[in-house]
């Protein structure tokens, strides 16, 4: 369950954010996860309320911006979508890829009132 | 509340502590006493500020309370973890330390693979040990008793090791120049996979007894693997699981892995992966 180490990274970066805009509270949270960062979306759901609660991200929104994961192939220099770490080049079959998208883990914006 | 398992009490924290069986070593040998829960408590800290700001807020005076403002936070949410990684990386990289992060899940044999090596290699490298669990200082009297210093960093409910906590560990163990630093994970194979400890080598373990199919069903920690030492290979002939078949699925998801194939308990094998261990240890300078 290691989003709920994820869970209290976000919740960090929120409060520092916030405090140095003085802001007092976050309405909108916007977040970016790929998905092959390695994140179970219905676990971090499972724990987002506990992580948040009495914080500044306790009644904010949290939208996420789910990004495919995308690979280009060392061989043939083909860009293709992958679901798993194991799926090789649709054009030439080779399994070495540079991972170019899917990897993100991060928070995009606040915002704060 | 804890970053890790969301526990409020204390006997959840992360604790690191000395073995009990250590022959000498440690300057302190007194077991549990030695409890340091330094990762957990950023959250708390983090809570009790927000209390101050509300404060300098209401000097703010020009300052529009119901405006809402969007900032462009763009942070990396694993930051703090890196960040502490890189700390690490680098006193690693300054006392000529070749640090190894062993992963797998529960029973595949690290500690065994871990005391096998160390029994061996003891005379001719230095080693340092961190043993990481959820409970129990098991692992670390085991070590202990090959005279290896070793700390045991237990990490209560948390499912993997994070940086701050080996940052705090490395500072106990007071580890000398020149030397060799094995990280033992806690037994699972998804969560550690995404939390760098600024070791220079992560090495993944996979028993035969596991199933030939286990890096695809787990292929992150496959994919953020350097080397994978195949375990248990003589309990290979009753089991169903191929050897080669194993391979080529670690390679579909990772083809740099390199392979060690042994029994850590039968010795089979194990000279292959002293030597790439030894060669690293003479790299080191060379690397720098």
């Amino acid at each position: 369950m290691h989003e709920l180490s994820v869970a209290m990274g976000i919740v960090k970066i929120a409060e520092e954010e916030t405090k140095k805009a003085m802001a007092d509270h976050v309405t909108v949270i916007e977040l970016e996860i790929g998905k092959l960062a390695g994140i179970e979306f219905e676990s971090l759901d499972f724990v987002w309320p506990a992580a948040v609660k009495g914080t500044v991200l306790e009644n904010a929104e949290r939208k996420i911006d789910v990004k495919e994961g995308l690979g280009k192939c060392a061989d043939c220099d083909a860009v293709f979508e992958i679901q798993h770490f194991y799926d090789s080049c649709p054009i030439c079959g080779s399994n070495i890829k540079g991972i170019i998208q899917g990897k993100e883990l991060r928070v995009k914006a606040l915002e704060v009132v | 509340m804890c970053g890790t398992c969301g526990c409020g009490s204390e006997e959840n924290e992360t604790k690191i502590l000395y073995p009990v069986t250590g022959k000498g070593h440690q300057k302190d040998s007194n077991g549990g006493a030695h409890s340091h829960g330094h990762g957990h408590h950023h959250s708390h800290t983090h809570d009790h500020s927000h209390g101050n700001h509300h404060h300098h807020h209401d000097h703010d005076h020009g300052h529009d309370h119901h405006h809402k403002t969007v900032l462009e936070v763009e942070r990396d949410i694993l930051q703090q973890n890196e960040i502490m990684a890189a700390r690490n990386r680098g006193y690693f990289d300054a006392k000529n330390i070749f640090a190894l992060n062993l992963v797998s899940s529960p029973g595949s044999g690290k500690t065994s693979l871990l005391e096998r090596t160390l029994k061996d290699l003891k005379e001719k490298i230095p080693f340092y040990v961190i043993e990481g669990d959820q409970q129990t200082m098991n692992d670390a009297n085991r070590i202990a008793t090959l005279d290896v210093p070793v700390i045991q960093i237990n990490t209560g409910k948390g499912c993997h090791l994070e940086s701050d906590m080996i940052h705090d560990a490395v500072k106990k163990l007071n580890i000398k120049n020149d030397s060799v630093l094995m990280i033992e994970n806690v037994g699972n194979l998804v969560c550690p996979s995404m939390f760098n400890l600024g070791e220079h080598k992560r090495v993944v373990i996979v028993s035969t007894t596991e199933g030939d199919d286990k890096p695809i069903k787990y292929p992150d920690m496959f994919h953020t693997s350097d080397i994978c030492i195949i375990n248990k290979i003589d309990l290979a002939p009753y089991l169903d699981t191929n050897i080669e078949a194993l391979k080529n699925n670690a390679l579909k998801v990772n083809p740099h892995l390199v392979f060690f194939e042994v029994s850590a308990t039968k010795g089979t094998g194990m000279e292959n992966w002293y030597h790439w261990l030894e060669e690293q240890v003479k790299l080191i300078p060379e690397n720098q």
